[in-house]
């Protein structure tokens, strides 16, 4: 059966739409859009007073599976995703065992398959183990599905070896994404500065971050190939990109909404949900990374969602595990922190959460709202003000420091290739 | 809600100036107590404290231990071995177990910074930071300043230099938080890898020269140094160190004539002070011991006299 929403305010990347039209979408692909299409005998939902945005896409989450499913499975990752708003998400490789190989894409596919509710895409791992030494089989895991490699988690810090795997990505056509961290310098647990050292924690200094980013943009000219940038925290990061953009150096990159909705002082709580990697910063970080958004210099916004229990969270600071879970969230601290705030106009935002991140990974079939793309789409209450209330928390894990807090603007519906995957309490 | 107002003491910098010194006022009453016959006031009959330690800490659990006893608490050691905390189970756990117990009040050492707020965050006991991580050290900092108080007859306007690793010391971060709000002017000295970066904003002074600070300061006091901090590569050699950081006789001509030398304990005899400087005649190392007894008092006397969480 087909579906038709009516009363449809579309959002593109030019803005929202002047006037409402109706969308029909019949075998996951949007057929028709116009000013009134007839009800006919397709199931009806009406947008009416609501916003159409394309269905969101994160580039950077965590879903545990296959090793670590007392933290989040495919299923409920799928869930937390799919109520966040999103309809395609990039899962890390950083599972137990990595993703490295055919055969465990294989099985990751066919759980996502048998869940049914977002497209998930693995992202496989650049070197076997992310052990940093070997690299994968980089073909077979394009072959089998990948559109991007990664070794999340760690920067690969050998640089003959993130040599090699820029130039065989390039002749893959496989897009590499690095997460930028110095490990010789970021033996610590939160941000390097005056917090840090009135919390008696030991600090990590943001050029761990920015020392990486620089690396890899003289590779990346070098070779003349193009890399992506994960969970991009620090000012410095943002001008190296700027710059490197400027010059015509081929880099995208990403920031998450924890990087422009917290800073450092965060951690004056102690609240382990705050300890995340890279760390939170300080205000004209976040300042950096909104204008980074604003102007571009920053491609698109992901969420790092990364699920840990409450156990493993319950330890003390300084051994508790990094990360926060993020799909349900990014959309309502984007609206607050960026929209609201005219730092992005709401065609902007579409951009920085679907447009791109399609552009990016090469899914031409996604990202907009266009007659004859995939039927990802997702309908937002954009007025509504709500609290994050911790047994609301679709995801297996509730690993937020944003437990509480109020936002704006709430996903009604999501629909994933043309089935509903996600639907609000009326 | 955790703090001083709510009956914890976990740092110095959520209390007043005034606070701190009504507390040291306290001690110096509790102070005579130690020296009588019998060395036991009523004062806490009936309350019960639990030394919970996941670090070895000798001086300071007995120290805290007497200054109960002597107020007529009961009082409980508990030792969390880093096995017990592997089995699974966590600090909040082992602190929520000795919460259901009834007591009045648990005086908290850990490794890790931040563990006694997060315990007065959650649990209804007073909690007392005996050191957490290289965060706080609230009562080392007061009895250093009632040792200085004693000695000096006042903190404010008075020079005082903290000597040694910074960077790892939680004795230096509360000493900062209340010498600065009593008055005293802080100058930090040590090697450039061990002062923590963004510590100025407190309101100190840094320098790597320790001629300068001994000509200048009417208080000297010197940190321990691990010897770790030299396989950490924060430092070329322990004999380096001593060299420009260390003080004996020799460059103690170099300070005022009565100039008060302290040190939290335990002193690396030779390393940041010779064996002559420690038990020298400008020491005060064994005073800080005495007194660190009736401020604790002070503090346990203060606290469980406030109104319940």
């Amino acid at each position: 059966m087909a579906l038709l929403i009516k009363n449809a305010n579309i959002v593109t990347s030019k803005g929202i739409a002047k006037e409402c039209q109706d969308i029909l979408i019949e075998k996951g692909i949007i057929e028709k859009i116009l000013s009134k299409i007839s009800e006919g005998d397709h199931k009806v939902i009406d947008a009416k007073g609501k916003l159409v945005l394309p269905g969101l896409i994160d580039l950077h989450c965590h879903l545990r599976e296959p090793g670590q499913e007392h933290k989040e499975t495919i299923e409920s990752g799928s869930k937390s995703a799919a109520k966040g708003g999103f309809t395609t998400i990039f899962c890390m490789p950083n599972t137990k065992p990595v993703i490295d190989n055919a055969k465990i894409i294989e099985g990751i596919l066919k759980e996502v398959k048998r869940v049914g509710l977002v497209n998930v895409i693995p992202v496989g791992a650049v070197t076997k183990g992310q052990n940093g030494e070997e690299l994968t089989d980089i073909f077979e895991l394009k072959e089998a599905g990948c559109l991007a490699l990664s070794d999340d988690g760690k920067s690969v810090s050998n640089g003959q070896l993130m040599r090699h795997a820029l130039e065989y990505a390039k002749m893959v056509n496989i897009l590499v994404m690095e997460h930028c961290e110095d490990p010789t310098l970021s033996q610590g647990v939160m941000n390097e500065g005056s917090c840090s050292t009135f919390l008696g924690l030991k600090g990590i200094p943001d050029i761990s971050e920015s020392i990486i980013v620089s690396r890899d943009i003289e590779l990346v000219r070098y070779l003349k190939t193009k890399i992506h940038f994960s969970h991009i925290s620090s000012a410095r990061s943002v001008e190296l990109i700027r710059v490197a953009k400027a010059q015509g150096i081929e880099v995208t990159a990403e920031a998450c909404p924890h990087h422009f909705s917290l800073t450092e002082n965060a951690v004056e709580s102690f609240d382990t949900n705050t300890k995340v990697n890279p760390p939170l910063k300080t205000q004209a970080d976040v300042d950096a990374i909104k204008q980074g958004l604003k102007d571009g210099t920053i491609d698109c916004i992901t969420t790092d969602h990364a699920p840990h229990t409450a156990e493993e969270k319950e330890l003390e600071f300084d051994r508790a595990p990094v990360g926060m879970i993020g799909f349900e969230t990014a959309l309502g601290l984007a609206i607050k922190e960026l929209v609201e705030t005219k730092i992005l106009t709401w065609g902007k935002l579409v951009e920085r959460m679907a447009v791109s991140p399609a552009r990016i990974s090469g899914l031409t079939t996604k990202g907009e709202i266009v007659e004859g793309k995939d039927a990802d789409i997702v309908i937002v209450d954009s007025d509504k003000v709500w609290v994050f209330d911790k047994s609301e928390i679709v995801s297996k894990s509730k690993n937020s420091p944003f437990i509480g807090k109020t936002l704006k603007g709430c996903v009604e519906t999501t629909i994933c290739g043309g089935k509903v995957s996600y639907q609000a309490k009326q | 809600m955790s703090g001083w107002k709510t009956g914890d003491l976990l740092d110095l910098q959520d209390l007043t100036r005034e606070d701190i010194e009504s507390i040291l006022e306290t001690a110096k009453s509790f102070k005579e107590v130690s020296t009588r016959d019998v060395k036991k006031v009523p004062a806490l009959r009936g309350k019960t404290v639990v030394m919970l330690f996941s670090e070895p800490s000798t001086r300071t659990r007995v120290s805290f231990e007497l200054a109960a006893k002597r107020l007529s608490a009961d009082t409980l050691n508990v030792s969390v071995s880093a096995s017990s905390l592997s089995k699974g189970e966590s600090i909040l756990d082992m602190a929520k177990n000795i919460e259901a117990m009834n007591v009045d009040m648990i005086v908290v050492r850990h490794r890790s910074s931040g563990v006694p707020k997060v315990l007065a965050d959650a649990l209804t006991p007073g909690i007392i930071n005996a050191g957490d991580g290289c965060r706080a050290h609230p009562t080392q900092a007061l009895l250093d300043m009632f040792t200085i108080k004693e000695k000096l007859g006042k903190i404010e306007g008075l020079k005082v230099a903290i000597i040694g690793d910074i960077l790892h010391s939680r004795v230096a971060r509360s000493n900062i938080e209340g010498l600065t709000k009593l008055g005293a002017k802080v100058t930090l000295c040590g090697p450039s890898t061990l002062i923590p970066v963004g510590i100025e904003v407190q309101g100190v002074k840094v320098t790597h020269c320790l001629e300068d600070v001994l000509k200048d300061s009417d208080v000297l006091m010197f940190l321990r140094l691990q010897k770790e901090r030299q396989q950490e590569k924060y430092l070329p050699s322990v004999r380096e160190y001593v060299r420009k950081f260390g003080l004996n006789k020799e460059k103690l001509k170099w300070a005022k004539k009565d100039v008060v030398i302290m040190h939290p304990g335990p002193v690396n005899r030779g390393i940041e002070l010779s064996a002559d400087v420690a038990d020298g005649e400008n020491s005060v190392i064994l005073e800080q011991v005495t007194n660190g007894v009736a401020v604790r008092m002070a503090v346990l006397y203060l606290l469980l006299g406030k109104k319940e969480k």
